[in-house]
């Protein structure tokens, strides 16, 4: 009874959740652009793929993230290094601070730093554009690089550091040969973390970009405030297929990983 | 390791220029007038905006509640799942959330307008449309649906961690359903409680695109009289920096409050 | 630190999330690089224009220009057989256009204000025209420079809010009116006055405007003020009037009027008479009427910010929109009327004496009144009464209240801290 209970329970949960996103995909091949299903067409498609600014702001996007994340992994690696080897009083205070973006709301974030790009900008004669966006996206990014290889750097036995060191190892070599292996999950889940935050920010985007910076979240702003409707559906509607194509593709690989290994201990 | 110190250091000048000093920034223009004097007058004019501070805690409380009711036995019921099963479901449920947040509550937009899809549903079997959009139900809506997974995501990560023979063993003990909830699963996922509500709190409580979205521009929050003084059609970037400086207060009270709860969490600051 | 609970519970999935958010960008872009090329052949018009060694003398020097308009207030060639002016320029001149937009004057002004971007050209209304020159944040146009402009009728020349013609060149204008859904309000087209926007009939089917400029002008009409009234006790008075309308107003938009009013959505709404002829040639059923009793007449402008990095590129923009063919292209697709008399002698005979889009000179003597820019004081002043309107403040506030509570707040965070650090020390010992 109370199996059945909670199916249907998660089964409303999940009706909560993705009748939204149906709704946005049928409606996505609807001729009209009412809420009465006319008929079916790809017009809304073919639109969506003549728009320029969809299209230049997703280059943008992608360009930012990319960017944005990689920096910010390699500056919050080292800093998660430098940090962990701090003293107790200074290391809590550079992760108090470190948190902060974390914990302030994005809109907050997004004002202070527009309020000192302002500043820059009136007094440098420079522009906002992909570099306040850059600047912006990986301060953000950091903390949760930091975040995710701080446990890494805790679960090391921190001889293995000196050792490497005593047995001839130079500091670099010592880093890149012993550290960097031991932390790498933490480097990688902050990097995939940091790529997906820069893909989806908006808030904090619309605070700092400049009018040739324009990223695909803000392009959907502009686009939601307006008339144009279906083309939003189709875009909605390809993320979400693009979304569970990959879900799929990767539940395939680990089941098929999963044989495998089942299978190989099999063979012993 | 000692000699690795300075690794942090490029970090740190990041830090203070972009994360100390702009909070700073806020903090100056909130007390400064446009000449660039002391006042607390800005601060003071926030006054006028206390109804929509009410609005906005109240809001954003409902909302917290309402995923934590959702949540909860949500989360519980999924931790209690054969783990191969449970990574495909956390996916099924996490999957809404990699749509683009603009695009999700768009898509309210199209089920809750007056000839929206849920409407004209209610005019096939005969009824009278109701007005669902643009109300504050509407906002707390767009909220819950948004803000959902931050709540199951902590609860679950928390509840996974409860071993099934602790509630065996209150069952051998003779817990009823209550006593089991309340004196063992609750006081095990309290870290997660707390976490998720303080995820859920702070995103809802500073929003403006749901407001504004779904809200009709009649239901300010928070939020939206920041992004106004800023970028919209009021212009005070003094007024929307002492907005902001109350906003940073309420959530640092909120973090501090909810650390309680935390036993083995660090003192903040 | 219990976000990192968090995170450990997140990282699995968020490996897989980014490896599918990363495919995502990677599919979209190489099907959107194909549509590009697709577009390109869909401009195939072709353009003439009279002096192509102007247009040309910046090509392949990779200039761009940032252009700063209203939503839906240029052709983009998204229905068939209409002009993409932006790309056709861009054809043209070799000059990128980074095209951006905003909803209201008072949003354009914010961003202008608050610096950092820089724009080269942007479209602001009458009133705010003078605002900025007021303020100086926007710089005189070398007319030697934009020929086009012979063609801008004489009546838009030297206008009130730019005396000598030094800052401007004229792009649209058009007046405020109402559209209305026809099968939902059964009243004679002459009747509509402005107060059918009050009327509890229709509560909940109304639209007003998201900005405090044209709300209050409505409600100055009704009031029988001046537009541009600048007294105290006039502006309060008109901000009663707008909060009596709230309790029967539906939401507080702009361009989303486009769609709600095409929808069905809602069946009352005021909006610029350009925009509401885009709506009705959407949904038969919608009507647009200027009420009798008086109205705005607006002009938007092209206009130059301080601070523009391409100025002379700025300008050819400017030409370009003056081209005959582009403005009427421009003029076709937004249906505002036009300044321009060449893209005006283009227009068909029926839309030339179309009362809504081009009224007599008397009428619009008579029953219209232009924006001018308000005192500081007025401005601000309305400000205030416009968002206390939106958010319904009880009067009286207490300016107390919220230092007062900053104040609690932060003893109650440290009073916490305190007990927390207490109780610490007594687990030691």
């Amino acid at each position: 009874m109370m199996k059945k209970l909670g199916k249907i329970y998660i089964a409303l949960v999940l009706m909560f959740l993705y009748i939204p996103i149906f709704v946005l995909i049928v409606f996505s091949f609807n001729e009209s652009k009412s809420t009465v299903f006319t008929g079916f067409t790809l017009e809304w498609y073919a639109k969506l793929f003549r728009n320029d600014m969809i299209i230049s702001s997703l280059i943008n996007t992608i360009l930012i993230a990319v960017a944005a994340s990689i920096l910010s992994t390699i500056l919050g690696t080292l800093a998660a290094i430098g940090i962990h080897t701090m003293r107790k009083v200074p290391k809590a205070v550079v992760m108090n601070i470190t948190n902060m973006p974390v914990i302030n709301p994005e809109i907050v974030t997004g004002v202070s730093l527009m309020l000192l790009f302002v500043f820059f900008a009136a007094r440098m004669n420079l522009e906002f554009g992909f570099w306040t966006l850059l600047i912006a996206h990986i301060t953000f990014n950091v903390p949760y690089v930091i975040l995710n290889v701080m446990p890494k750097l805790r679960q090391m036995d921190p001889n293995l550091f000196e050792a490497a060191q005593d047995l001839g190892c130079g500091p670099f070599t010592a880093f890149r040969k012993v550290i960097l292996p031991e932390i790498m999950p933490g480097v990688l889940s902050g990097f995939l973390m940091s790529f997906t935050y820069s893909l989806d920010d908006f808030v904090i985007s619309y605070f700092t970009c400049g009018p040739t910076s324009q990223t695909l979240p803000i392009t959907i702003y502009s686009m939601v405030r307006r008339k144009v409707s279906p083309e939003i559906n189709a875009l909605s509607t390809i993320i979400f297929v693009v979304v569970v194509v990959v879900l799929i593709v990767k539940n395939i690989i680990e089941n098929r990983k999963y044989k495998n290994t089942a299978s190989g201990k099999a063979d012993y | 390791m000692k000699k690795l110190r300075f690794l942090a250091t490029p970090y740190l000048v990041w830090m203070v220029v972009f994360i100390v000093v702009p909070l700073l920034m806020v903090a100056y223009f909130a007390f400064t007038d446009k000449n660039g004097q002391f006042t607390l007058e800005n601060v003071a004019n926030a006054g006028q905006y206390t109804n929509i501070f009410v609005r906005s805690i109240w809001l954003a409380i409902i909302a917290t509640i309402v995923c934590l009711i959702i949540a909860y036995p949500l989360a519980f019921m999924l931790s209690r799942m054969k783990k191969h099963h449970q990574g495909t479901m956390l996916m099924i449920v996490m999957l809404p959330m990699w749509m683009n947040f603009l695009l999700r509550t768009r898509a309210w937009v199209t089920l809750l307008g007056n000839t929206g899809v849920i409407n004209t549903l209610l005019g096939f079997i005969g009824l009278e449309p109701i007005k669902m959009l643009n109300t504050e139900g509407a906002v707390v809506l767009g909220m819950v649906y948004n803000y959902l997974p931050y709540m199951i995501l902590p609860l679950y990560s928390v509840m996974v961690k409860i071993d099934q023979s602790v509630l065996e063993a209150a069952d051998d003990l003779g817990c009823n359903y209550m006593t089991k909830l309340f004196r063992v699963i609750v006081p095990l996922s309290l870290p997660g409680i707390t976490s998720g509500i303080t995820m859920v709190f702070v995103p809802a409580i500073s929003t403006f695109i749901i407001s504004r979205m779904l809200g009709g521009g009649s239901n300010l929050l928070i939020g939206d009289l920041i992004e106004m003084q800023f970028l919209g059609n009021a212009y005070n970037p003094q007024l929307g920096a002492a907005i902001s400086l109350v906003l940073m207060v309420i959530i640092l009270l909120i973090m501090t409050i909810m650390n309680q709860f935390d036993p083995d969490d660090q003192v903040l600051m | 630190m219990r976000i990192r609970r968090y995170f450990e519970a997140a990282a699995s999935l968020l490996l897989t999330v980014s490896i599918l958010c990363s495919c995502a960008g990677g599919e979209a872009s190489d099907e959107s690089s194909e549509s590009g090329e697709g577009t390109e052949e869909a401009y195939e018009q072709t353009l003439t224009v009279e002096d192509m060694e102007y247009y040309t003398r910046y090509k392949d020097q990779g200039i761009s220009i940032n252009v700063y308009n209203w939503g839906e207030y240029i052709s983009t060639g998204a229905d068939e057989g209409t002009l993409n002016v932006n790309a056709e320029f861009t054809k043209l001149t070799g000059i990128q256009v980074n095209y951006t937009t905003y909803p209201s004057n008072e949003d354009l002004y914010s961003k202008l204000k608050n610096g950092g971007a820089s724009y080269d050209v942007v479209i602001p209304s009458d009133y705010m025209i003078s605002k900025m020159i007021n303020e100086k944040m926007i710089q005189p146009i070398d007319l030697d420079n934009i020929p086009n402009f012979k063609y801008i009728m004489d009546n838009f020349k030297n206008p009130a809010y730019d005396p000598e013609n030094l800052y401007s060149v004229p792009y649209t204008w058009g007046t405020v009116g109402i559209i209305y859904n026809t099968t939902q309000i059964d009243v004679p087209e002459e009747e509509i006055d402005w107060d059918i926007l009050w009327d509890e009939t229709y509560a909940d089917q109304i639209l007003m405007f998201d900005n405090p400029r044209d709300a209050f002008a409505i409600a100055e009409i009704m009031e029988g003020f001046s537009l541009n009234t600048e007294d105290h006790d006039e502006l309060i008075i008109a901000s009663e009037r707008l909060k009596e309308q709230k309790s029967v107003v539906q939401a507080y938009v702009m361009d989303e009027i486009f769609d709600k009013m095409a929808a069905g959505d809602a069946w009352l709404a005021p909006y610029y008479a350009g925009d509401a002829l885009t709506i009705l040639e959407e949904n038969e059923d919608l009507a647009f009427v200027v009420p009798a009793s008086g109205t705005n007449l607006f002009v938007d402008a092209m206009c130059i910010p301080v601070g523009a990095k391409q100025k002379e590129a700025a300008e050819m923009y400017i030409n370009f929109m003056c081209e005959p063919d582009i403005a009427f292209a421009n003029i076709d697709y937004i249906c505002y009327s036009t300044p321009h008399s060449a893209a005006f002698e283009m227009l068909d005979e029926e839309t030339q004496n179309d009362p809504v889009s081009y009224p007599s000179d008397e009428y619009l003597a008579e029953n219209t009144t232009v924006f001018v820019n308000l005192s500081d004081e007025a401005n601000a002043q309305m400000q205030t009464l416009w968002t206390e309107m939106k958010s319904a403040q009880p009067e009286n506030s207490n300016q107390w209240i919220v230092p007062v509570f900053l104040i609690l707040c932060v003893l109650a965070m440290i009073g916490i801290l305190i007990r927390r650090y207490i109780k610490n020390k007594k687990d030691i010992f």
